[in-house]
């Protein structure tokens, strides 16, 4: 029997961060080729990094990534602070997290008003999502807004913010500020607990599929930036470890590397912690979740605008905990001395785990650098989703049908394409 | 009034500069119906050939694809504009241009036939004529939303140009140079960003790029007295703007 090959292009993806294309064909015998493509132009940050002091480190990458600067900071100043043996005690951590949760509510709500939901409710973009919700759009960027206020508290901008350095923050704020700020968090706080609910209605397509999910656990808090690295398949590694069980590979279809866990793709991101780390979230947001009918672990990749949500509930809620405790610091940052070596950070930007390494001379200096961004290891994985996903639905089904599902595959991931793409040390792959 | 036409282009970038309209609230959704957008691909609007009466760029030319559509993107605008460190003078990533030899891509990658990139980065500017520059690593929400009120309003644009040490007087910030002792690159560096470094108690790393008539030399005889060694005052210069003229060398 002869049947029809398609050919399925999209060749810019709209409501993504960075430049990506995908290419379907399908044949005979199913789906013949899969890519999806990044096109992101290298940047060559870890080449940037080289020679420069550690002082200079997080200025340089929070430069990668327009949306999740934060994350690149707090897994490169974890990495060089592990590696001087730095203790930089408790503010210092409880500001941090108020910074990252920060980031959190910023990026994941950007995402799920922006970038998700107009695939949800059959819209181009928010701008005509606007015209018919005006509300759920108004409230997804006032708390987006929110999550900036936070990250410029400690950062003096959202947008690679200036504030973070080793050791600590440049600044203290000033507690007026703070109190100020906390108030908002709370007003905002029925604003969020909305939002779970709104994701929760959402006429999600129900399609589970099997994965492995990855991401840092703590026995104690939600994890952001502490604890170690586990997998759903039991395994658990300290940061200094990653390289031995994930290896990176250059594929010639993307200038992202696809990173795999034991020469298998998995999951990074909102969905592999909440489920991995279910037990971990606040009280407060197990029971809203509860309420909303809503399981975790899940198989559902589409359960991943839940999981964004219901963070955005328990960074609001961590947030508000610490700032109400707030109180000014003797120092905002503590002295560090450079020691030669290697040192590893992880922590967990929005849309995952945020990998690096960087060794350092006697001079405090980078002789090199890797970072392993979250879209490059959620990379096969997307493939592979996009790949379950199509099959499911009907590979008879028209194209422009095909198109659309596979883009809201993709956009899922919340990937971000200019993350990356990055220089990586050699790994050779040949064909 | 008809509404003006708009369109968004990213090149060689972090995608940080759009986020200055992205993150601009609830007058996001004013500016988006105050125009009509015709390509914004992270926004959802997809159109790269529309024909625009303003288009923004943000990111650097480096790639041999890049060269040819940052043309079309001009044949296609009346009027453009370049967002950000990256468009207007080549961004963190010329750094290659002065320390790769033009080979990372070559030494490094796996495969680096598959690898599409210049050897240098370079502004928009260096490619096509640019009507208006909007400064700042990242530029940030005011001034994309003054520039986008200008052209509606049919006046021209303005950007102050006087460097960053009078913000700070402004601000009544106290000056780190001064009194801290901190290579700080105020004097030599464009205002714009609200002194945001000094105020947090450490030195400006120059986002904004060099100001008017800058006395390099000067500058960098002034960190030299704060203890500096050579190397150190070059890196200070060559950090989000080093592919301008004044800050090499």
């Amino acid at each position: 029997m002869v049947q029809k090959t398609v050919s399925i292009n999209v060749p810019m993806l709209a409501r993504v961060e960075g430049e990506g294309a995908l290419h379907i064909e399908i044949g005979a015998g199913g789906i013949e080729a899969l890519q999806l493509k990044i096109f992101e132009p290298p940047r060559f940050f870890e080449k940037l990094l080289e020679t420069r002091s550690y002082l200079e480190v997080s200025d340089v990458v929070t430069r990668i990534c327009g949306i999740c600067p934060v994350a690149y900071q707090i897994s490169a100043l974890q990495a060089l602070e592990s590696l001087f043996d730095a203790d930089v005690g408790q503010w210092v951590k409880d500001m941090r997290r108020v910074y990252y949760c920060g980031e959190w509510i910023e990026s994941h709500c950007l995402h799920m008003h922006l970038l998700a939901a107009p695939d949800f409710f059959g819209y181009p973009s928010v701008v005509e999502m606007a015209a018919d919700y005006p509300e759920i759009v108004r409230r997804g960027l006032k708390l987006q807004g929110l999550g900036n206020d936070l990250i410029k508290l400690l950062g003096a901008r959202s947008v690679n913010p200036v504030g973070a350095r080793p050791g600590g923050f440049y600044r203290a704020p000033e507690v007026a500020a703070v109190q100020a700020l906390c108030q908002k968090l709370r007003d905002a706080l029925p604003d969020a607990f909305e939002l779970v609910r709104w994701t929760a209605g959402i006429d999600l397509p129900d399609i589970a599929q099997g994965f492995t999910s990855v991401a840092l656990h703590h026995p104690e808090r939600y994890a952001i930036a502490e604890g170690n690295i586990v997998t759903s398949t039991g395994v658990t590694l300290t940061a200094a470890e990653f390289e031995q069980h994930f290896s990176e590979q250059h594929v010639p279809h993307s200038t992202a590397l696809h990173c795999l866990l034991h020469g298998q793709p998995y999951l990074v991101g909102p969905l592999a912690r909440i489920n991995l780390n279910y037990d971990q979230l606040r009280p407060e947001v197990k029971q809203l979740l509860q309420e909303c009918r809503v399981t975790f672990p899940s198989s559902n990749m589409f359960h991943s605008i839940i999981a964004r949500a219901a963070e955005v509930c328990q960074a609001l809620l961590d947030s508000i905990d610490i700032l109400q405790a707030y109180t000014l610091p003797e120092h905002p940052y503590v002295h560090l001395t450079p020691q030669a070596g290697v040192g590893y950070g992880a922590s967990e930007a929005p849309r995952g785990l945020l990998w690096h390494r960087y060794e350092i001379d006697a001079q405090g200096a980078v002789r090199q650098a890797r970072i392993v961004p979250p879209t490059s290891q959620n990379q096969a994985r997307m493939e592979q989703d996009i790949r379950l996903t199509l099959e499911a639905l009907g590979l008879e089904r028209p194209d422009h049908e095909l198109r659309l599902t596979a883009e809201k595959v993709i956009r899922n991931y919340d990937p971000c394409i200019s993350c990356a793409t990055h220089f990586l040390d050699l790994r050779v792959v040949r064909p | 009034m008809t509404k003006p036409s708009i369109a968004v282009h990213k090149f060689s970038s972090c995608d940080g500069c759009q986020l200055a309209f992205l993150n601009l609230e609830h007058d996001l959704l004013s500016v988006l119906n105050a125009v009509d957008c015709r390509h914004f691909a992270e926004a959802g609007m997809v159109d790269e050939d529309a024909r625009v009466d303003v288009a923004f760029v943000e990111g650097s030319i480096s790639t041999p694809q890049e060269m040819a559509r940052i043309k079309r993107v001009r044949a296609n605008s009346a009027y453009l504009v370049t967002m950000g460190a990256c468009a207007t003078s080549g961004g963190i990533q010329a750094l290659r241009n002065i320390y790769s030899d033009g080979n990372w891509a070559a030494s490094v990658y796996a495969q680096p036939d598959h690898i599409s990139s210049l050897a240098s980065s370079t502004p928009i500017a260096e490619h096509v004529r640019v009507d208006f520059e909007l400064w700042g690593c990242p530029v940030n929400s005011f001034q994309v939303l003054a520039l986008v009120n200008s052209l509606r309003l049919g006046v021209a644009p303005y950007e102050p140009r006087d460097k960053l040490c009078g913000e700070c007087k402004r601000q009544q910030a106290v000056c780190v140079l001064v009194t801290r002792g901190m290579p700080c690159l105020g004097p030599v560096t464009t205002t714009g960003c609200g002194a945001l470094c000094p105020r947090f108690g450490r030195d400006c790393y120059g986002c904004y790029g060099p100001g008017e008539n800058v006395n390099r030399d000067s500058m960098r005889n002034c960190f030299a007295g704060l203890g500096l060694v050579d190397d150190e005052i070059t890196r200070r210069f060559h950090f989000i703007h080093s592919h301008q003229p004044v800050l090499k060398g």
